[in-house]
């Protein structure tokens, strides 16, 4: 395990702090993340988060420990927001078996239970139906808890998604519907992929909701936490449209393919409005520059972590298939 | 003695279960009425918050329970046709089975999917008719298919206990099967672990679900001139090979007689198994529908493509004298 020292997750300073050190640590997290890439380390490449930092941070600070996430493959800043450990889960990235799930889930398809993120998948949109039996199964055990779905806007055309709209809007779920609308879904744009508009689909459920600006942390914070006060008290689902946007490509791939479907004017404006620079704008430059050494002294502490820790044992690779230790037969026949 | 039906020692399994445990609950379409027979009884018992009336939403209600399961539940899924299954393969392989592994063993989806009404029904069409266990037995689903009451019973309780998604075959053809019991003799069946219904000593049957009846009633015809053993896996997935090497290394003959399509179906697995690992002495053989066989609504041309008694006994009698 890391130092705890350096995890940076305690909330020590001000409600402005802390949302910025989420953003600076998911950030500095993703660019190192592509350097191992780069280098070989993380051998699936990763899905990028950013420029939709401030989505992920402001979700964070308006759940508790005990909500429940359900990611999806571009979830880096999800678990960490969420409070998992960042050497974990670059660990996790890298294969490491002490990865936040043993390596399985890889950068794809982290889970961290320990800190309520009960999967990412990759079958775009179908994280939601999940993320409403979770929240149902909950309400039903007595808990105020709530869960929250997070996809993007790729994933509110698929079947499965609106189905759970209606589920939950019909049953009184407490769950949050977050769509992450980065304008494409891998390369196509959200004008050509969307009739009507993303929130009128919620609405027809009789779902409240309502798009917010998602380069801004506290703005995607307050509207989380209504939404879910909101669900907590019993009141149902909620949808949030944040609209934000990732600088990267779709997937790291896209730095040696170099597919041409965004104006690289339209990239320029999305960063001027950059919300580690918008967050870190309402902290004094000291605590700032501050933060920022806090974090660099952590994920160096991470790198070391997960680059350190031990690859798993071929001899296991069909471990953890089964959850009673069903083995399986060899592909090959003695 | 009671007179226990095939679905009603479901129904039976499912209540007892439910009554054992407050995380099980089930939800289906019609449920509430129970229009398949499976949950006759529970709403009374249970009321609506443990018998959960679904809209037509196969995928999102599949995931939801899921969702679910990964909160401490234990679903019981009912589908009421089988090619619905079609429809949620991808939210039961590639979801469900798939969580244990993608989360390192920290969770376990203990979900029971129920089709109770698998195989052909006489003219009810091209879409009504699938036997698609085998496309789970693939994905490595745990899979497993009934034959009797006493083992519908225990094997539908031991699918809910599973800490693992379990999928449970109920075919139409077996429906008819009822077994004077002992409800306190009733007791939970372990997976992969199959039972010779007769035993024999010239020729191994393999069979499954409603064709282990067939299988039994062929037998029995042959037994003047062959000895049949009769050996039902009764779970698809995991498979009982070792009680398949025992019986062939009886007879060294072995003839699968199969509901699912021929093309990689669970035959093709067994046969590949059975030639590769165990006692032959004889080519094996198999009786199954055809290639991709879709069952139409003429009964008449929908049995010239299924497995039947006539083609076993014949099958048997090729393979008896067959090889040294």
């Amino acid at each position: 395990m890391p130092d705890e020292k350096s995890v940076p997750d305690e909330k020590t300073g001000s409600l402005p702090e802390d949302l910025y050190r989420t953003i600076r640590l998911i950030r500095r997290f993703e660019e190192r993340a592509i350097e191992l890439v780069e280098s070989g380390d993380i051998v699936s490449g990763i899905h990028p988060c950013i420029g939709q930092e401030a989505v992920a941070a402001g979700i964070g600070a308006a759940l508790r420990r005990d909500d429940v996430m359900m990611a999806n493959h571009r979830g880096h800043g999800h678990l960490l927001a969420k409070g998992s450990d960042p050497g974990r889960l670059l660990a996790e990235m890298a294969g490491r078996v002490t990865g936040v799930a043993r390596g399985r889930g890889g950068s794809f398809h982290p889970s961290d239970f320990s800190v309520g993120v009960f999967g990412s998948t990759g079958t775009v949109g179908h994280g939601a139906p999940m993320a409403a039996g979770v929240a149902w199964a909950l309400a039903r055990a007595g808990t105020d808890r709530v869960a929250v779905s997070i996809f993007g806007d790729g994933a509110v055309n698929q079947g499965a998604l609106l189905e759970s709209l209606n589920l939950a809007a019909l049953w009184h779920v407490p769950v949050l519907f977050v769509c992450e609308n980065n304008l494409y879904a891998t390369t196509l744009p959200v004008q050509t992929a969307v009739a009507g508009s993303i929130t009128a689909r919620a609405a027809a459920f009789g779902i409240p909701a309502a798009t917010h600006d998602g380069m801004d942390a506290q703005v995607v914070l307050d509207a989380t936490a209504a939404a879910v006060a909101r669900a907590r008290s019993g009141e149902g689902p909620a949808f949030l449209e944040f609209s934000t946007y990732r600088y990267e490509g779709h997937h790291t791939f896209e730095r040696s393919v170099r597919l041409r479907y965004r104006d690289p004017a339209e990239v320029a404006q999305w960063r001027a409005r950059d919300p580690m620079d918008l967050q870190g704008g309402r902290i004094p430059a000291g605590r700032r520059a501050d933060i920022d050494a806090a974090v660099e002294v952590a994920l160096d502490a991470a790198e070391r972590f997960a680059l350190d820790s031990p690859r798993p044992d071929p001899e296991d690779a069909l471990a953890y298939l089964y959850s009673t230790g069903l083995r399986l037969r060899a592909g090959v026949v003695g | 003695m009671p007179n226990l039906s095939y679905l009603r020692a479901i129904n039976r399994a499912l209540g007892d279960e439910m009554e054992r445990d407050p995380a099980v609950f089930v939800m289906g379409e019609d449920i509430r009425l129970a229009l398949t027979n499976t949950t006759i009884g529970l709403l009374d018992r249970f009321g609506e918050q443990r018998v959960i009336e679904t809209p037509l939403s196969e995928q999102g209600f599949t995931n939801f329970a899921t969702g679910a399961a990964l909160a401490g539940q234990r679903p019981v899924v009912e589908y009421q046709i089988p090619f619905l299954l079609l429809l949620v393969i991808e939210q039961i392989a590639n979801q469900a089975n798939k969580v244990s592994l993608m989360s390192g063993g920290q969770a376990s989806v203990p979900v029971t999917y129920l089709l109770p009404a698998a195989g052909w029904r006489p003219g009810w069409g091209a879409q009504h008719s699938d036997q698609p266990y085998s496309m789970f037995a693939h994905f490595g689903v745990k899979t497993v298919l009934p034959a009797t009451p006493t083992d519908a019973y225990g094997l539908m309780t031991t699918a809910i206990r599973d800490d693992d998604p379990v999928v449970v075959f109920a075919p139409i053809a077996a429906h008819g099967i009822r077994e004077d019991v002992v409800f306190a003799d009733l007791a939970p069946v372990p997976l992969g672990v199959g039972r010779v219904h007769r035993a024999g000593s010239d020729v191994t049957v393999v069979a499954v679900g409603h064709l282990v009846h067939d299988a039994l009633a062929v037998a029995s015809e042959l037994s003047d001139e062959i000895s049949v053993e009769v050996f039902d896996p009764r779970t698809v997935y995991p498979f009982d090979w070792n009680g398949l090497a025992a019986s062939l290394d009886k007879t060294g003959r072995l003839v699968v007689m199969d509901d699912s399509n021929r093309f990689c179906g669970l035959s093709a697995e067994i046969l590949a198994a059975a030639a590769e690992q165990m006692h032959l002495v004889a080519p094996p053989k198999r009786v199954t529908r055809p290639d991709s066989a879709v069952l139409g609504c003429v009964p008449e041309l929908d049995m010239t493509l299924q497995p039947t008694r006539e083609q076993l006994a014949m099958t048997i009698r090729m393979v008896a004298k067959s090889g040294r």
